[in-house]
């Protein structure tokens, strides 16, 4: 049975020629890809010679089932975020990583101190923190724009339409968030029945005005578009839009929700050894640093920290940006991926079946 | 042929070295048949190995899933020797032994979201208690129940037991939006989560409206392409096959960029002063899109059907109707109509089927109310990884077509079909 099927999707899967050694990363495609390839690929080959390409998807955990279970893995490192990573290592999809391997930091303190807490696990690595908040078009609102997550729920002091990632995920929290539950106690309300019906009255203030959107570059589109007023984004998308393009984007960090972004290596992959190596090279000090010039997503090193500098333009301070800066913090919420790969499937369903009525 | 031999013994025709004729001929023709099996062969294995074989496993998919039963090894003994009996020492023995084994063999995820997928929300029980299952001691059931009183359900074990057999029809039962009560037994999803009739039903009536959308504006051009002289036919011909020489992605995308919000069509009607500035239509995002958008796109296939049947419709029936005193209408009606019927089926079966598959188009342009069947089958399969559901909903979705099929084929008849 398992060989037809290797035969069988073989015949109708990628055709990929391996060299010898070469490391295929797959990422989130636009900005964050290109500020990836210019902080790990580009450096990565010049020092060690291994050719590194870079592949784009919408959610990299979601082929990697698909490529695992066909036994066709054509990736070597995936980037994906940190609940996918737990829940497809505990099914046995990602090769286990061995923390050793990563060298201290670069100020000398060792790698299990240097990274957050939770940034290594037992089959991947954290890069960055990255957040969804939500940004607003100051074009829209000449007279002051939104300030908290209540206000994104408005639609009579703050009108227009609204643009929201399609799940669960990150939408609920905000809908509670913005509901006036403290961040602390976001989670406990959620694992109550009561608490996700409350979450769904608050979408529902909002569900007609709706754009749901499912890639990154999305919201940064449909906000230059004018086809939404304000827009649930990943922070480092909306930087680049409004920084790096000029777009007149504010962001509003009150009830942002964090979350890890790691690197982890499918089961299987044709280049294993290099791919780790990748890996360790990656998460170095300056190179964790180094990514946070091209987007604005912090670092998952406490000593990458202090190198972070100036915005590649040479102009821009990134440190307002950075979803972990203190001044961005106030309201913040850290994703639960416990929570997350417990309920993931029940609540997308719900929500799913929510949309549709 | 040799002629036959009329004057033989009996009144039997023969050949010339005297095999009946029925007999040669029968031979003839089976060599041909033969002759023609081989011919097609390649084309059948290719299809039976690139279509088929991937297609049937995935569907199997639909009716098996061994992440429990493959896993949990002891339990099932314990389940086919105790049937539905309450579970007991044993039982709970057999639990956390396997348990053990599975936390050794990083299996215990694929356990807890099998039975995840009928209980929502146990995956953790199954994956906590895995860690802590190989320091466990007898006796297991007061262990077991201690880590956390959940193991106790009555529909935790029925589920257990269901998910401990590979072939189930639990995932028939979820795409109908049913699900395991309390008690054990199936019954109706709660309210608030029932998606997947709702959702047929929408896809085969936007399929249907679509379709009929394509007919209504498929046949002038048709005719006036199978009418007009050749030189005009060719330049509209070309027309009608360019959306072809585009990608489907570029045209739904300039579909985007004509029907938003603040797209080329709402400004044009602002600038015109039909529509005020704040009561822009809105139809992208919703089922007007996906409609509007997707019968752009099967337009070409409901053309060119009823091209090819039109092309072979000799003008002197309808002369020869007007000459007899009949008005436009009853010309076309009684004369033209009827004849043009097997194209209409052609093109109509051919935009019906391609509709109720479609994906891409529904899932830019369709926003939340104008996704269709497809867009489920396509998240099950790629986000929430649950494939043997999206198995079960695609088996569902083959069925109902091969059923319109079948039915068309009684009411139209697949050989009155027409392509040309």
């Amino acid at each position: 049975m398992k060989k037809l099927l290797i035969l069988s999707t073989a015949l109708s899967g990628f055709a990929f020629a391996a060299s010898a050694q070469e490391v295929v990363v797959m990422s989130w495609g636009g900005a964050y890809g290109k500020s990836q390839n210019e902080a790990y690929l580009k450096p990565f080959t010049a020092e060690t010679g291994i050719k590194t390409t870079m592949v784009d998807s919408d959610n990299p955990a979601t082929p990697v089932k698909a490529m695992v279970e066909a036994n066709n893995v054509t990736v070597d490192v995936v980037d994906i975020e940190y609940a996918d990573a737990i829940r497809l290592c505990d099914e046995g999809l990602l090769e286990t990583f061995d923390a050793t391997m990563l060298p201290a930091g670069d100020d000398g303190t060792p790698a299990m101190d240097d990274f957050l807490p939770g940034a290594v696990t037992d089959c991947s690595v954290a890069t960055i923190v990255f957040s969804t908040m939500y940004a607003y078009d100051t074009t829209k609102f000449p007279n002051g724009g939104p300030k908290t997550m209540a206000d994104f729920f408005n639609m009579e002091a703050f009108p227009g339409k609204r643009g929201m990632r399609k799940g669960a995920k990150a939408n609920l929290e905000m809908a509670l968030m913005g509901d006036g539950v403290p961040a602390a106690e976001v989670y406990t309300v959620l694992a109550t029945d009561e608490g996700v019906d409350r979450a769904f009255a608050m979408l529902d203030k909002i569900k007609t005005d709706t754009v749901w959107w499912e890639a990154g570059a999305q919201p940064p589109q449909l906000l230059a578009d004018g086809e939404v007023a304000m827009s649930t984004a990943y922070n480092g998308r909306i930087f680049a839009a409004a920084v790096a393009e000029g777009k007149p984007f504010e962001s509003v960090w009150d009830g942002q929700v964090y979350e890890y972004d790691v690197l982890a290596v499918p089961k299987g992959a044709k280049n294993k050894d290099a791919a780790m190596q990748f890996i360790v090279f990656a998460t170095g000090t300056q190179r964790l640093a180094d990514q946070a010039k091209y987007i604005a997503y912090g670092p998952a090193r406490k000593s990458s920290g202090p190198l972070v500098g100036l915005y590649e333009d040479g102009k821009t301070e990134m440190a307002p940006y950075m979803p972990t800066d203190a001044a961005n913090l106030n309201n913040a919420l850290a994703s639960d991926f416990e929570f997350w790969a417990d309920r993931d499937t029940q609540l997308n369903e719900r929500f799913n079946s929510w949309l549709l009525n | 042929m040799a002629s036959p031999d009329i004057s033989a013994e009996n009144d039997v025709l023969r050949t010339v070295d005297g095999t009946p004729l029925k007999t040669a001929l029968a031979i003839a023709s089976r060599r041909a048949r033969i002759r023609a099996f081989f011919l097609v062969l390649p084309l059948l294995i290719f299809i039976l190995l690139t279509f088929a074989v991937p297609i049937g496993q995935m569907l199997s998919r639909s009716f098996t899933d061994d992440k429990f039963s493959a896993n949990m090894v002891e339990l099932g003994k314990w389940f086919d020797a105790n049937g539905k009996a309450v579970p007991d020492e044993a039982a709970y023995a057999a639990l956390a032994a396997d348990l053990a084994t599975a936390s050794k063999d990083r299996s215990a995820g694929n356990v807890g979201t099998r039975i995840n997928y009928e209980l929502p929300g146990t995956r953790s029980l199954f994956t906590s208690a895995a860690r802590k299952a190989e320091k466990m001691e007898a006796p297991f059931k007061e262990g077991m129940l201690a880590l956390d009183p959940q193991w106790a359900r009555p529909d935790l074990w029925a589920a257990m037991r269901s998910a401990s057999a590979a072939a189930t029809m639990n995932f028939y039962q979820a795409a109908l939006d049913r699900q395991i009560g309390a008690d054990g037994n199936f019954e109706a999803a709660p309210e608030n989560t029932q998606i997947y009739v709702k959702l047929f039903i929408r896809t085969f009536v936007m399929s249907i409206v679509i379709t009929g959308l394509c007919l209504l504006l498929g046949f002038p051009i048709a005719h006036l392409l199978a009418v007009l002289p050749l030189r005009h036919a060719s330049l509209l011909m070309i027309l009608v096959l360019l959306p072809f020489w585009t990608s489907l992605l570029v045209r739904t995308t300039s579909w985007m960029v004509l029907l938003q919000s603040q797209g080329v069509i709402n400004d044009l009607l602002v600038w015109m002063n039909i529509v005020g500035d704040d009561g822009r239509l809105q139809m992208m995002y919703n089922q007007t899109g996906t409609i509007i958008a997707m019968t752009h796109i099967l337009l070409p296939f409901m053309i060119l059907p009823l091209y090819s049947v039109m092309k072979t419709i000799p003008p002197a029936y309808a002369r020869a109707a007007r000459s007899l005193g009949a008005t436009s209408w009853t010309t076309f009606r009684r004369i033209y109509l009827p004849q043009t019927v097997s194209g209409i089926g052609a093109g109509g079966i051919l935009c019906f089927i391609l509709a109720v598959g479609y994906y891409i188009t529904p899932a830019l342009v369709g926003g939340a109310d104008g996704t269709l069947i497809s867009n489920q089958i396509a998240f099950h399969m790629q986000k929430s990884l649950n494939w043997s559901l999206a198995a079960a909903l695609a088996a569902m979705l083959l069925a109902s077509v091969l059923i319109l099929y079948w039915a068309y084929d009684r009411i139209i008849g697949i050989d009155n079909m027409k392509l040309g």
